[in-house]
């Protein structure tokens, strides 16, 4: 296991749902953790809606002073080179969405790679508008790779349709992800499932992540 | 699901305008609706449209006036902030007669006030978009589908009366994900002989303007647009019901409210209460009669609404101040809870049966 995992992908992937799950799951296992978002696109829902979970399970977060407050600035917060500086801790590094939201990880990019003790997983979702096919995420991705001076060592297909997706829904998709690995020569490291669909999946695909679904969910039914 | 996508709402609004027909887009950007501009910002060169960020709000509305004079479906869109800035625009396009869709987002204000989601900008929108006498047609989503399909509504009811059709969402509506069907219909053609595309010398040539220096004159234009707002009201008003048909307290909510009250009403009814839900989806025209009808057979009203309360002075009009009509809110980017609001269907069942 690589000391550090970074998530990136095209804009409303779930990279930062996948994040948190992946943090909580490194923290269950016992590691030291920390969980860091680049995210400076996104001002709404990102890492820090999951906070309390996260906090309880001894996850160190660090997040701009500013997500989710009153001041609309992409800033980051200096604590961020922890990441590349404090080695004792695995880290888990939410990477904002496209080419604009990796920017950011330029500027951790040489000590990254001075270390080279990372993966950098590139997260899809088939059902988003602009990336249904194979041949757009993989445009996506040289573009995030160009923008932030790393290469990707594997995919992850997170292919959902939020609450409502089936296990079909997943399956479906994974003709898709395959196509990617075999256009970009990366593997695909895993499947996300949500946890109640793994049963319907685990017979068709294999290396699964099991996803819990972190939002306010007073108002997500209608 | 083949023929659905995970979509945001931002996004899936900006695809129905394209859907819509819409090719002109000028925008600045502003959290929580900036996804609207970045989603145009790559869509409209794919398919030969405009995309254009002006210099300001002000810059974009005044674009929007020059694209609806020449007859063409164009949109803006901003939050709060950006909307006040975009008022007097809002106002010419009402004196002009011109169809357009505006997209209001809505964060806390007032002043720069959040980015967190708010309705404050009711009033704003149903009474005070701009000076003079007008009325823009609003429409209330409530789940990222119908900020497709209501958009893709809206362009439609802004041709067929020649009028601003406002979408107002509030940031929840622009963040959230969900699947969404861009399976819309076809779109209505208009007769649009009145806008201005050039002569070619073989016409009298077409005029758009708001000034009439002859108060008689203006008096007349102020008349035939409020006959039509009268027929607007008779005709296009939209609401949803949901177990409405013997409930005691009636809750009324829009957009991101609604969908917390729903869940209120589904605790409130398990508690022995029964509540149901009148959710406006037409803000301007605002469904009276059927709250009228409503206030017959109920005891009490709760008003949910992410401001200090401005709708329910609608729904008191509304019902003539027939039944007592409670507020829950929160305001200033906080959304009210379920339990918040069942709270307050509870005080509403206890007064609704002292009186």
């Amino acid at each position: 296991m690589k000391r550090v995992t970074l998530f990136a992908g095209h804009y409303g992937s779930g990279k930062t749902n996948l994040a948190v799950n992946y943090a909580l799951r490194l923290a269950e296992m016992g590691k030291k953790t920390m969980i860091a978002d680049l995210d400076i696109v996104n001002p709404y829902f990102r890492t820090r809606d999951s906070e309390k979970a996260l906090a309880d399970a001894g996850v160190r977060i660090v997040v701009s002073p500013f997500a989710n407050s009153n001041v609309d600035v992409p800033a980051l917060p200096q604590e961020m080179y922890a990441v590349t500086d404090d080695k004792s801790y695995f880290a888990v590094v939410d990477v904002g969405g496209d080419d604009r939201g990796a920017l950011a990880l330029g500027r951790l990019a040489p000590a990254l790679m001075k270390e080279d003790d990372y993966e950098m997983l590139f997260v899809m979702n088939f059902y988003r508008p602009l990336t249904t096919n194979a041949e757009s995420a993989v445009a996506v991705m040289r573009e995030v790779e160009n923008a932030s001076h790393m290469k990707f060592t594997g995919i992850i297909n997170n292919s959902n349709l939020g609450q409502q997706t089936t296990g079909e829904d997943i399956i479906r998709t994974h003709a898709r992800a395959m196509e990617v690995s075999r256009l970009t020569g990366l593997e695909l490291a895993a499947t996300c499932v949500r946890e109640d669909l793994i049963g319907e999946v685990s017979p068709k695909i294999e290396n699964l992540i099991p996803i819990r679904l972190h939002f306010r969910d007073e108002w997500a039914i209608f | 699901m083949a023929d659905k996508v995970l979509m945001k709402g931002n996004e899936a609004l900006a695809e129905a305008a394209i859907m819509a027909g819409c090719r002109h887009y000028f925008g600045y950007p502003i959290t929580p609706q900036t996804e609207v501009a970045a989603y145009l910002a790559k869509r409209m060169p794919q398919i030969g449209g405009t995309f254009l960020q002006a210099e300001s709000e002000v810059a974009a509305i005044n674009m929007v006036i020059g694209v609806a004079s020449a007859g063409k479906r164009v949109m803006t869109s901003s939050s709060s902030p950006g909307i006040s800035l975009k008022s007097e625009g809002l106002s010419y396009l009402a004196g002009c007669d011109l169809p357009a869709l505006v997209v209001n987002v809505q964060r806390g204000g007032p002043g720069l006030g959040g980015i967190q989601p708010s309705q404050s900008d009711y009033f704003q929108a149903t009474r005070g978009a701009g000076h003079g006498d007008f009325h823009m047609l609003v429409l209330a989503p409530a789940s990222v589908q119908e900020m497709a399909s209501l958009v893709f509504k809206g362009f439609d009811l802004a041709d067929k009366y020649r009028m601003t059709t406002m979408i107002l969402a509030d940031g929840t509506m622009g963040q959230m994900m969900e699947p969404v069907s861009l399976d819309m219909g076809s779109v209505n053609e208009y007769d649009k002989s009145w806008a201005v595309t050039g002569t070619k010398c073989e016409r009298k040539h077409n005029i758009i303007n708001s000034l009439s220096l002859l108060p008689e004159e203006l008096e007349q234009w102020n008349i035939r647009r409020y006959d039509m707002y009268k027929k607007i009201e008779e005709r296009e008003v939209m609401y949803d019901e949901y177990m409405t048909e013997d409930a005691d307290i009636i809750v009324v909510a829009f957009g991101v409210a609604a969908r917390v009250a729903r869940n209120a009403i589904v605790a409130a009814r398990e508690k022995g209460i029964k509540a149901g839900l009148v959710r406006p989806i037409t803000l301007w025209p605002f469904p009276k009669e059927i709250l009228k009808q409503r206030a017959k057979n109920a005891k009490a009203f709760v008003s949910v609404e992410l401001s200090t309360g401005q709708m329910i002075e609608d729904i008191e009009l509304a019902i003539r101040c027939t039944r007592p009509v409670l507020l829950a809110s929160r305001v200033g980017g906080m959304i009210p809870t379920p339990e918040e609001v069942l709270e307050k269907i509870e005080e509403a069942q206890k007064i609704g049966g002292e009186a």
